[in-house]
């Protein structure tokens, strides 16, 4: 490639401009400093390592295990603003048996924490459905706490074509 | 007052396994979300839910912002009794709704 010292100074003057002009909107919060703009700290996504963190605040030390639990989610979203999900447990729900929460937990949201259910044996059946939001593409994990003092889990991979939490108004 | 979509079975046999649905209204801003200037919308959700079937807690959720807008709980009791089905939600900025319905059981 020839090398153009005019074009490279433009190219210079041209992303300083951007930096500098760039007034609005996220760019504008991450480098905001000095730019006269509130300093907002665009959220960092959660990672793995955040949900794990979130999974031990919750449950504390004990193991997981694979199983009992069915996590149903579409594998494949096209708008993360609205992700129906359903948790069922395996479990006879009696005063001796049952389930006593359920946890959902993400990836890579803001936040790693979805949602926190507590139920008992009148349930009648282990069963959850509610509506969430998904941020990126990522795995998100259902643990269920039971009464005998064992979690379970199981993880789904979703794919999320429109995520949440970008739009500006 | 946020408007609640709630389905109890109005009827049930003693001992059936019923399906309760319940919707509200509710934005559940995140607080995630920025304007054009860079501005945070402040957080603004439901955090609290709780379900009680004659005054005995039956169903409670925590709620996190990943709870999409118009938080939508469905969930499972058994009939034991006729009586009243209470919904309670509670978050953030003072918010608060109630709603019930009755259910008889045979």
């Amino acid at each position: 490639m020839r090398h153009n010292p005019i074009a490279g100074s433009t190219r210079r003057r041209f992303l300083t401009d951007a930096a500098a002009a760039a007034g609005t909107g996220v760019v504008a919060a991450d480098l905001g400093l000095g730019l006269g703009f509130p300093l907002t700290v665009r959220p960092a996504a959660a990672t793995p390592d955040t949900m794990h963190a979130a999974i031990r605040n919750v449950i504390g030390e004990a193991p997981v295990h694979k199983g009992k639990v069915k996590l149903d989610i579409p594998p494949l979203v096209e708008s993360g603003n609205t992700v129906s999900l359903s948790v069922s447990v395996e479990s006879p729900m009696t005063a001796n048996a049952h389930v006593k929460a359920i946890h959902v937990f993400n990836e890579k949201n803001p936040l790693p924490n979805v949602v926190g259910i507590r139920l008992g044996p009148r349930a009648g059946r282990a069963t959850l459905a509610t509506r969430i939001r998904l941020a990126d593409s990522q795995t998100v994990t259902a643990i269920a706490e039971l009464s005998d003092g064992s979690f379970w889990s199981d993880s789904v991979s979703v794919i999320v074509t429109l995520p949440a939490c970008v739009e500006t108004l | 007052m946020a408007r609640a979509i709630i389905n109890v079975p109005p009827k049930a046999r003693r001992g059936e396994i019923i399906e309760i649905k319940a919707l509200i209204q509710h934005e559940m801003e995140t607080g995630f979300r920025v304007d054009n200037m860079g501005r945070v919308f402040p957080r603004d959700i439901i955090t609290d839910f709780i379900c009680k079937y004659n005054d005995e807690e039956i169903f409670r959720a925590e709620l996190f912002p990943a709870i999409a807008a118009n938080p939508f709980f469905s969930f499972f009791t058994t009939a034991i009794e006729s009586g009243t089905v209470a919904f309670e939600w509670s978050g953030d900025n003072g918010f608060s709704a109630t709603a019930s319905r009755n259910i008889a059981v045979e």
